[in-house]
């Protein structure tokens, strides 16, 4: 009996490391994918799934997938990825600091590697290339939309996204410039919904605002999910938003939803922030691959992502179709 | 005798009493219209309750129901479950996907939704209760496993990150009904707290919970299955959690497998210890858990309302609950007593001297 299961286990494991041979043999190109958790929003589910939908097996590649929240376990993927000998690494760093020795580390090692959404504060030669969208344009793009509606005051209630995040900074300064530099834009209260982006703290934010008797006309989230938050409190606590009420409802990110309440004239304002970087990398990675050059960089190594910003007046349905994630 | 019980039975509701009086009175000298009432329209034309104490009463709807039952379960096994944030958000997921599944969203649809949300989330009470009752592992230790995965668990049942329910419906369960001003989570605690009480008033539930959570042997020798009282607590509890559950995902009209409920395990541990309930399991009061889950959103909406930023709110909130435990601790209490005895002693001794003399 004993005997028999030795022959077993011996021929499962002579199997196992044939198998593994046969897979070695392949000509897949190995990647390693850090991303942040696809729970975190809409926008990063659809980027999660576009990646997943893009690296496959079939497409030529034998990728690893990491999702992590916080910058410590992405760098630990990274260093992960560089011993296991990937030949490239993308990533969407939780972080914009902190990553210069590891992004050198793989630049020894012969690894490439990709930045996509976010960028990182770092020298452009220890990345190939970044596909990435402009979050201060995203920002900038918001503040000339309110400055448009030439209101006489601008007191406004500002739900940060995850601190230190590319996209919080991007969207976050133009508006804190604007108020420092302009008399009559004011923020009434500052308040984050934390690294998960959390609609119910912006709703608690926005109930304490209100509670505390602060008032303000402008409710600027940087995500729709905590947009909706805010939302829900107002809707709690008597005020009307939208188009026809007093307080305009801004967010980002342009998901399905969130579109439709624009539409519905709920809320006044959202940024498109587009999640499909995928498919550029994947061309680039084949160009390398087939020893060719990647062009159309800019000075910091970057490819931007052309976005745009819906308002309720004027947003159609086709846009819905066209845009909403 | 009968006298002598009753304040030994106020004596549990002193410290939290005391705690509420303390912040209602320090709100009245900070700023009297922190308890000032509005009534205003909102976008969908209805008329709501607006003001800080309606603030409180409902944004701790959740905490007090997931207190009432962590009370049971902390009773009956001597121990706390952790796992009723992760466990409620798998509620609000089945909650969403049974919603989702069905197409349409009714008043039918939505009971439906949550019988079968009450019967997901006492399926893992359950196999909490089964390895704390039968297996005798030690509470914190067996709810862990759940408290770790039970979000993942949430996002796999739903697949998606944040699913919408927009409905006339769902916004009635989770701010207000037309009609009716008063926020519908508060009605929900009522309701909890009305079954649990007709629970106790019409069976032996609370004394057979006591007796088990004081000394298991006993209660053996004296006819009560103990494994059969403390799953019972743990089924109480799941319907605490799914109720909890299905009013956070009504609240926003999504669901956030993450933040659904983040946290709520350290706050209705909290409640029922602010409450004067024993953790070590035994005797206990649900009234003084539902006060301890007032006081803490109170202290929270205080510290909202004189601008302490968010970020910094746990740090004050700590101070606060340390100084309420601390003086609730069985050491206090048993050197103020000695003390109040004490000064009783001389004053009496001084009183026959002066009489003497």
């Amino acid at each position: 009996m004993r005997k028999t299961i030795a022959l077993l286990l011996t021929l499962v494991m002579a199997f196992a490391l044939v198998g593994g041979s046969v897979a070695h043999a392949d000509d897949l190109i190995k990647v390693g994918i850090i991303n942040l958790d696809p729970s975190e929003s809409g926008y990063r589910q659809a980027n999660v799934k576009n990646l997943t939908d893009t690296f496959t097996k079939e497409n030529g590649y034998d990728a690893t997938f990491v999702t992590a929240p916080t910058a410590d376990k992405q760098l630990e993927a990274a260093k992960g990825f560089i011993t296991a000998g990937v030949e490239y690494i993308l990533v969407s760093a939780a972080e914009t600091t902190g990553w210069d020795d590891v992004l050198e580390e793989a630049q020894e090692a012969g690894i490439k590697v990709f930045l996509f959404d976010r960028m990182i504060d770092c020298d452009p030669s220890l990345y190939t290339a970044a596909v990435v969208s402009d979050m201060r344009s995203e920002g900038e793009t918001a503040v000339a939309w309110l400055e448009s509606l030439k209101l006489d005051e601008y007191k406004i209630l500002h739900i940060q996204g995850q601190l230190g995040s590319a996209a919080q900074i991007g969207r976050s300064d133009p508006l804190t410039e604007k108020c420092e530099a302009e008399a009559n834009w004011t923020i009434v209260r500052e308040g984050t919904g934390g690294d998960s982006w959390d609609p119910n703290e912006a709703r608690k934010i926005a109930e304490a605002a209100i509670d505390a008797g602060e008032e303000f006309n402008i409710v600027y989230a940087e995500n729709d999910g905590m947009a909706d938050g805010v939302v829900a409190a107002l809707d709690a606590k008597g005020i009307t938003h939208g188009t026809k009420g007093d307080v305009i409802v801004m967010g980002f990110d342009c998901n399905k939803w969130a579109l439709e309440k624009l539409l519905a004239g709920e809320w006044n304002y959202d940024g498109q922030c587009s999640p499909f970087q995928a498919g550029v990398i994947d061309e680039m990675i084949k160009t390398l691959e087939a020893g060719g050059e990647i062009e159309g960089l800019n000075e910091l190594n970057q490819i931007i992502s052309v976005e745009k910003g819906f308002d309720a007046t004027t947003i159609t349905q086709e846009d819905i179709d066209t845009y909403g994630l | 005798m009968l006298k002598k019980k009753k304040i030994a039975d106020f004596g549990q509701l002193l410290i939290p009493l005391v705690a509420l009086a303390i912040l209602i009175i320090f709100n009245l000298f900070r700023d009297l219209s922190f308890f000032s009432i509005g009534m205003k329209v909102n976008n969908s034309g209805n008329i709501v309750l607006t003001g800080n104490l309606i603030s409180i009463i409902d944004s701790a709807s959740e905490l007090a129901i997931i207190a009432m039952g962590m009370t049971l379960v902390t009773a009956a096994c001597g121990g706390q479950d952790i796992s009723v944030g992760a466990v409620g958000a798998i509620s609000g997921a089945v909650f969403v996907k049974v919603l989702q599944g069905m197409g349409n969203i009714t008043v039918g649809t939505v009971i439906l939704a949550f019988l079968l949300c009450c019967l997901a989330t006492i399926c893992f009470k359950l196999f909490n209760g089964t390895l704390v009752a039968v297996f005798k592992i030690q509470p914190m230790i067996a709810t862990l496993i759940l408290y770790s995965c039970g979000r993942s668990i949430a996002y796999w049942i739903n697949g998606d990150a944040t699913p919408q329910l927009n409905s006339p419906v769902i916004s009635s369960l989770g701010m207000t009904i037309p009609g009716i001003p008063v926020p519908t989570p508060i009605f929900a605690v009522l309701f909890v707290g009305l079954l649990l009480f007709l629970a106790f008033k019409f069976t032996s539930l609370s004394l057979y919970t006591q007796s088990v959570g004081i000394n298991k042997g006993a209660a053996r020798l004296n006819g009560i299955n103990p494994t059969l009282i403390q799953l019972l607590s743990f089924v109480l509890l799941g319907v605490c959690v799914a109720v909890a559950g299905v009013i956070g995902v009504c609240r926003l009209g999504q669901l956030n497998h993450k933040t659904l409920l983040v946290d709520i395990e350290m706050d209705a541990i909290l409640a029922v210890a602010i409450g004067g309930n024993n953790l070590g399991g035994g005797k206990f009061k649900l009234s003084g858990s539902i006060l301890g889950a007032y006081i803490i959103q109170m202290l929270t909406t205080t510290l909202y309302a004189m601008k302490v930023a968010p970020v910094n709110i746990k740090a004050y909130k700590a101070i606060v609950i340390i100084i309420i435990v601390v003086a609730g601790s069985p050491v206090v209490k048993s050197k103020v007593t000695a003390l109040v005895n004490k000064i009783r002693t001389e004053r009496r001794a001084s009183t026959i001297q002066k009489g003497v003399s």
